[in-house]
Parts: C-alpha cells; sequence; structure tokens
C-alpha cells in the first residue's frame, strides 16, 4: 500500500526543483488520491 | 549565413535601501495587512549602508572587479566577510548609490513626472557633475527642484514618495487622472526600470569604447510593462533606452518571457547580425523594484542584512564576426517547447542535451555552464537552496545517464563546469547573462572553447498558462575566420557543376 493512498493532497512544487505538474503525474498513479490544489511557484 | 559574435557587456547594481523598503512587495504587503509587525520595525537595522554593499564579494564579482570563481575561497554567509575592495567601479560596470540614482530617474523622466526637493537636487547635482557617464546636458535636466511643500502637497494625492536616508525628497506624479496602467506607482516602477537600463547602457558603451552611432537596434528585456488604458503592455522601453543614451541610429523593440527574456533576447539579437539584418544590436534590461527584499523576513528571522537591496541591470553587445570576439551559435539553441513536459529530466534533456547533441557534444565538451546565477547567500537562508549548484546538479545526473560522465565524477562534474551564484534576485538579471562579461574573456584570452547560457522563466505567474519557459545557447571561442557571403564555397561549386554536367548530358542526349 501506498503511504498516499487514500489522501487529499495539496501540491506546491518548484520551478527550479520539481514543478507541481511532475508531482502531479506522478500520483495519478496511486489510486484513491485526490489533488485538492497543484501549483509551481517561483522562489527567486 | 555569417555569425553574431559576443562583443562586449556592461553590468550594474543600484544600492537602493529606501525602495526596499518602500517599493519591495514583501515590505509593502506586510504594511498593508500588517503595519505594526515585527518585521517592518526591524527593517532599518537590518538594511547595509553603501560601503558594504561596495565590498560585498557577489557585488564585486557582478561588476568585474573579482571572477566568480574568486567566491569559492569566501566562506560563507559572504556578508560576513567583506572584501577589502572599495571601489564602487569594475571593469564591466558600477554600484550606484541612492541619491544618484534618484538623480539619474529624474535625468530619464521627459514627462516631468518627478519631482525632487531643492537641497536634494542640488546635493545631487553635484555629486553626478564627478560621475564619469553623466553629461552637463542631463545634470542641467534636473533642474533647480522644487519646494518641499509643493511635494508634500502632491504626495498627500496619493503620488509616489521618494526617500532618501529617511527622508522624503521628492516624488513621481501619476501620468493620467484615473488610468491605472499610468499611475504614480506604475510610473516609479518603469522609470526605475527605464534609469537603471540607461546606466547599463551607459556603462557598456563607455567601458568598451563603443562608437554609440553604430548601434542600430535595441531589445530591451526587463521584467516591467509600459502602456495605457487601451495598451497595458505596449512599449517600447527599448527604444526610449536608445533615445536616453544618444543612440540616434537605433530603433528597437522589447521581448518578454519573465525571467528567461535575456535568452531570448540574446537569441534574437545574434539571429538578427547573422542574418544580416543589423550590424549592432544591444540586448539591455534594468531592474525591478517589486523584488527587492523579496526573501527579506527569513533574512531578519536569521539576523542577517537584508540583501536584496541592489536593483540589477545588464547590457550586451552583440555585433558581426571581427574573427576575434566569442561566436553565438544561433544554431545551436535549446528551448523549452510546449511539448516538452515538466520533470526535470524532460526541462535538463530541451535546453542542454537537445542543443549538445545536435552537434554531437557530450555535457563535458561545455567548458562552462551559466544557469540561473541567484546569489546563495540570498536564496540559502530563505529555504530555496542554492539555485546554480542545484541546476548542475541535474546536467551531471543527464550526463551520468547518457554515459558521458561516471557517477563519482558528479561532484567534479558540478565544480569544473559549473560557477558559484552571484547575481541579486532580480528575475530576469540572474538567468544566464551575468556569465557574458567573463564569458568574453574565457574564450579569448581564457582557455574555454564553449559555454552555454540558459535562462528559465516563471510564466505561470502572468495566469495566462501553467507553462514555465527556458532557452539556451551556446558561445564559443572564435576560430578566426570571417565568412564571406558572397564567396563560392565547395558544396555550392560542386552543385553548380553538376547542374551544368546534367545539363550537358541532357542537351546531348537530346541531339
Amino acid at each position: 500500500m501506498n503511504i498516499l493512498d487514500g489522501k487529499k493532497l495539496i501540491i506546491i512544487g518548484d520551478r527550479d526543483g520539481i514543478p507541481g505538474q511532475a508531482i502531479e503525474e506522478c500520483v495519478k498513479a496511486i489510486q484513491n488520491v485526490e489533488v485538492l490544489f497543484s501549483a509551481t511557484e517561483c522562489f527567486v | 549565413m555569417s555569425k553574431a559574435v559576443l562583443k562586449s557587456a556592461g553590468y550594474v547594481l543600484v544600492h537602493v535601501p529606501e525602495f526596499v523598503k518602500h517599493t519591495g512587495t514583501t515590505q509593502t504587503v506586510e504594511r498593508a495587512k500588517n503595519p505594526d509587525s515585527d518585521y517592518l520595525e526591524a527593517l532599518d537595522s537590518h538594511l547595509r549602508p553603501f560601503e558594504e554593499v561596495v565590498k560585498y564579494a557577489p557585488n564585486q564579482v557582478y561588476i568585474g572587479n573579482m571572477v566568480p570563481e574568486d567566491l569559492r575561497s569566501i566562506e560563507m554567509p559572504w556578508c560576513n566577510n567583506l572584501t577589502d575592495i572599495n571601489d564602487r567601479f569594475g571593469k564591466f560596470g558600477e554600484i550606484m548609490p541612492e541619491d544618484e540614482f534618484i538623480g539619474l530617474i529624474k535625468i530619464s523622466d521627459v514627462f516631468d513626472l518627478v519631482k525632487i526637493e531643492k537641497s536634494f537636487a542640488s546635493s545631487v547635482k553635484e555629486k553626478l557633475s564627478n560621475h564619469p557617464m553623466i553629461s552637463e546636458e542631463e545634470i542641467c535636466a534636473i533642474g533647480d527642484g522644487d519646494e518641499i511643500s509643493e511635494i508634500e502637497s502632491l504626495i498627500s494625492e496619493g503620488n509616489e514618495p521618494l526617500y532618501f536616508d529617511k527622508k522624503i525628497v521628492g516624488c513621481v506624479k501619476k501620468a493620467h487622472d484615473i488610468d491605472v496602467n499610468l499611475n504614480s506607482h506604475v510610473m516609479l516602477e518603469n522609470l526605475v526600470a527605464k534609469a537603471s537600463g540607461v546606466l547599463a547602457f551607459k556603462n557598456l558603451v563607455k567601458k568598451n569604447n563603443i562608437d554609440i552611432a553604430s548601434i542600430d537596434y535595441v531589445i530591451e528585456c526587463s521584467e516591467e510593462a509600459c502602456g495605457d488604458m487601451n495598451q497595458r503592455g505596449g512599449g517600447n522601453f527599448a527604444k526610449s533606452l536608445a533615445e536616453s543614451v544618444n543612440a540616434v541610429n537605433a530603433t528597437g523593440s522589447d521581448i518578454r518571457a519573465f525571467c528567461a527574456a535575456p535568452i531570448h533576447s540574446l537569441i534574437n539579437a545574434a539571429s538578427l547580425v547573422a542574418s544580416g539584418t543589423y550590424k549592432n544590436v544591444v540586448v539591455v534590461a534594468g531592474g525591478a523594484t517589486a523584488k527587492l527584499g523579496m526573501n527579506g523576513k527569513d533574512h531578519v528571522k536569521k539576523d542577517l542584512p537584508i540583501l536584496e537591496d541592489t536593483l540589477g541591470g545588464f547590457a550586451v553587445l552583440i555585433s558581426e564576426n571581427d574573427g576575434f570576439s566569442p561566436i553565438i551559435r544561433n544554431d545551436l539553441v535549446g528551448c523549452h517547447t510546449v511539448g516538452a513536459g515538466s520533470s526535470p529530466q524532460a526541462v535538463i534533456t530541451s535546453l542542454i542535451i537537445a542543443p549538445l547533441e545536435k552537434n554531437n557534444l557530450k555535457v563535458t565538451d561545455v567548458d562552462k555552464y551559466s544557469v540561473e546565477m541567484q546569489n546563495p547567500d540570498i536564496t540559502k537562508p530563505a529555504g530555496a537552496g542554492d539555485v546554480p549548484e542545484s541546476n548542475y546538479k541535474m546536467i551531471g545526473a543527464m550526463g551520468v545517464k547518457r554515459g558521458d560522465i561516471d557517477r563519482k565524477e558528479l561532484p567534479a562534474f558540478v565544480k569544473k563546469h559549473g560557477l558559484p551564484g552571484w547575481a541579486p534576485t532580480q528575475g530576469h538579471i540572474p538567468s544566464g547573462v551575468p556569465y557574458l562579461g567573463f564569458a568574453i574573456d574565457d574564450l579569448t584570452k581564457g582557455s574555454y572553447n564553449r559555454t552555454m547560457i540558459v535562462g528559465k522563466g516563471s510564466l505561470f505567474l502572468g495566469r495566462m498558462t501553467n507553462q514555465f519557459d527556458g532557452a539556451s545557447i551556446i558561445i564559443e571561442r572564435n576560430p578566426g575566420e570571417i565568412e564571406d557571403n558572397n564567396a563560392v564555397n565547395d558544396a555550392s561549386a560542386k552543385k553548380l557543376i553538376a547542374k551544368l554536367m546534367k545539363n550537358l548530358a541532357e542537351e546531348l542526349l537530346a541531339e
């Protein structure tokens, strides 16, 4: 069982690290995960 | 087609502690939401004096008195280990103090929007009269100044005040009664971008003895928008800068792509020169007031000075091939396309690997990569890490994946092919371009043969797309051969002979 199974997620990505969209793609593979909010931020 | 060369570069910083307090968005938002906050209370005691800003090692690198590699031998935080260099002028440019800069804003204002107080005007005129790049005519343009009562009256009507040394010394008036795009705040931001761009342009020209009349095109790539309520980002900063520096034979246009704009501009400039459209193109940008003190809360929390206390500016000249200056390979560019994807692997592939593969190169065939060159002294205390180092690690990791280097060689790759960051977090300013001045030396007098300049931009901040952006370009040592577009090369000669032979054979067969 995945640690994110059955969880609701808030994703904050980093343009110079892992963007939100990339994290979102990864969690799509897990069942019973609901993405409530996903964004990419620029910290520079 | 001919190649364009990277001819010369100019870099400026402007120390603006009062702008940090009154125009940086971290501070203005805090003032609006929490006017009695401890942070605002602590601001003044964490602002650095001009002398400290001049002695700060990353700033001395930015204006060319030190090289980036020098930073490796200084213990971090660099703000606690100042250099002995007390020179505001450097090989590439200068660090200007706030009072002189307010004078330059006044000089850059052609619509009489900037009002400055009489005694301040007098002292600024005296200081600027000793500046090697400000003409007598420009000093006269400052005028005699206005009474403080008149300025206070304008501020009470909602116009933006200008401060120096904690006192009001002037204001910027709105340029229209109701147009939000011409209000005093927008006019202040735009005049700051213009004035700091002018300063960078002047330093480029003066430090490199450029004939200003030879410049025929200017591309401006800052992150501000000028226009009115009918065309908010109409432009054109570029032409206004050309006018201010008396580049009488130039026209120009603005390129916007958030922090990636300087690289897009470099690619455009090189292509314009290589195609023969223009001979000498200047790419220039001034600084952004909004980003001043952006990470100030974290700096204060960690009892550091507020390190984002300077505006940045740069200007570079792209010219026809002179047989000596580094060649800009506008045929070897990387770009993050719409379909490229957003994973770090996809980004590095599109920006770094694709242009290398196009020329059968390995990641180690590029002597230096200039990526997002943000100063880690600023970003690390704020939790954003060492941005250049992370980028170099990702490039190295792709090199490992491709088999260009062994996994064990990754730390050595990061050091050998990377640089420590030194640029202020002014968005477009750190984006690849801070290295261009050093690249000219490294690819001519130095031992390097190839560099890659990379920039990224956060387009999603404009809320028109979820995409971000990036672009890169390779710059190489000049082999010393100047192309002659009119000459017939081997390939074209063979084609011509083959065509004639074919025609002859057809004629003989017909007979």
